[in-house]
C-alpha cells in the first residue's frame, strides 16, 4: 500500500464519520452568522470569532451579550465558565491519545467541541479510530463551521427581521442540547434547580451573573446530593 | 467596535475556550483527576444550558419580571418533545424556527 493510498484512506473515514457534525453545524451556524449580523457585528468579524474561537454556544452568548450591551470581561467570563466542560471531554479522550506528541495534542485540542468530543470518543471506544482520523473530523467541522457562519453573516443582510424563525435558532439548540446532558435523575434535578435559581437571580439581581451563579450554586448542589446519597448507602 | 475591540474580545475568548481543552490534554493525560472534581464538572453543562434557557422561557426581558405566556415558552414544549424523540441537534433548531416563525404569524 502506498502512503498516497494511506491518507486517502484515513481522510475518506474521518469525512465518513464527520459529516452528520458538518450537517448540523451548517444551519446553525448559518443562523449564527445571521444574528451576528443584525447584531452589527461584520462579516470579517464573524470570521475571526469562528477562527479564534471554536465553540458554538459560546459565540451565540457572545452575540446575545454583545446585543444586550454587555462588557468584553463580562463575555470572556461566561465563555470560560459556558466552555469549562471541555476539561472534562478532554480528559475522556487523554485516555485514547496518550503517549502522543504535544504538537499534536495542541493542534488537536482546538478542535474538541461537544459534537467532535462525542462522535471521536464512540470511535476511538469501538477500536479501528486513530489520532489522524479523528483530527480530520475535529477540523471538517470546523472549516464547516468559519464556512457556514461566514456565509451567514455575508447573507444576513438580505434576510428580513425575523424571518423563518431565525430569532429561535438559539434557544432551539439550547434545548437539544439540554436533553444530549439528561444522563439520569440527578441530571434532570440538577437542570430544574438551576433553572429555577436563574429566573430568581435575573429577576433579583441585575447584570449577566445569573448564568454562572445559578450553575456553579446547582451543580454544587447536585454534587453535594450525589456525595451524600453514595456515603448513605 | 474597532478591530482592536473585536480582536480583544474573540482572542480572550478564545484563549479561554482553548485552555480548558488544551491543558487536560498536554498535562493531566497521565494523572488521574479527583473524582470530585469530575462528578462536579459533570453536572455543569447541564446547569449552564438550564440557566441559560429558564430566564429566556420565564421571564420578559425588557421588564425584567415573571411571564407565562411567552411564544417563547410555547414553541420550546414542542421543541423539548421533538429532541426528546429524536436527539438530533439540526432538527430541534429547525422545528423550533419553523414553530417560531408560524406562531408569530397568530400569536
Amino acid at each position: 500500500m502506498t502512503p498516497t493510498r494511506d491518507h486517502k484512506q484515513t481522510l475518506r473515514h474521518g469525512a465518513s464519520a464527520g459529516w452528520p457534525i458538518c450537517l448540523g453545524y451548517f444551519p446553525i451556524g448559518l443562523a449564527l452568522g445571521v444574528l451576528a449580523q443584525k447584531a452589527g457585528l461584520p462579516w470579517w468579524a464573524v470570521a475571526l470569532m469562528s477562527v479564534l474561537v471554536f465553540a458554538g454556544s459560546a459565540q451565540f452568548i457572545c452575540v446575545a451579550m454583545l446585543t444586550a450591551g454587555a462588557s468584553t470581561s463580562a463575555i470572556i467570563l461566561t465563555t470560560f465558565f459556558v466552555n469549562l466542560r471541555h476539561v472534562l471531554m478532554s480528559s475522556a479522550l487523554a485516555v485514547y491519545l496518550q503517549r502522543v506528541n504535544r504538537a499534536f495534542l495542541a493542534l488537536y485540542a482546538y478542535g474538541v467541541t461537544d459534537e467532535s468530543f462525542a462522535v471521536n470518543l464512540t470511535r476511538f471506544r469501538e477500536g479501528g479510530w486513530d489520532r489522524w482520523r479523528a483530527l480530520i473530523v475535529n477540523h471538517l467541522a470546523n472549516a464547516v463551521w468559519i464556512t457556514a457562519t461566514t456565509s451567514g453573516a455575508l447573507v444576513g443582510q438580505f434576510v428580513p427581521q425575523g424571518a423563518l424563525g431565525i430569532d429561535y435558532a438559539l434557544t432551539g439548540m439550547f434545548i437539544c442540547l439540554l436533553v444530549f446532558q439528561l444522563q439520569g435523575r440527578l441530571y434532570v434535578f440538577t437542570g430544574l434547580l438551576a433553572a429555577a435559581l436563574s429566573v430568581v437571580w435575573y429577576l433579583l439581581i441585575p447584570g449577566d451573573s445569573y448564568i454562572v451563579g445559578a450553575s456553579m450554586s446547582a451543580a454544587t448542589v447536585g454534587y453535594l446530593l450525589k456525595r451524600h446519597y453514595r456515603r448513605g448507602r | 467596535m474597532s478591530f482592536s475591540d473585536y480582536l480583544l474580545l474573540f482572542g480572550g475568548m478564545g484563549l479561554v475556550t482553548y485552555l480548558p481543552r488544551a491543558l487536560p490534554l498536554l498535562y493531566l493525560a497521565h494523572r488521574k483527576m479527583p473524582q470530585g472534581l469530575i462528578d462536579w464538572l459533570s453536572l455543569i453543562p447541564v446547569a449552564i444550558l438550564s440557566a441559560l434557557l429558564a430566564p429566556a422561557l420565564f421571564t420578559d426581558n425588557a421588564t425584567r419580571s415573571l411571564e407565562f405566556g411567552k411564544l417563547e415558552l410555547l414553541v420550546a414544549v414542542p421543541t423539548l418533545i421533538f429532541a426528546l424523540k429524536t436527539r438530533s441537534l439540526g432538527g430541534s433548531v429547525l422545528v423550533g424556527m419553523l414553530l417560531y416563525w408560524l406562531g408569530g404569524m397568530i400569536y
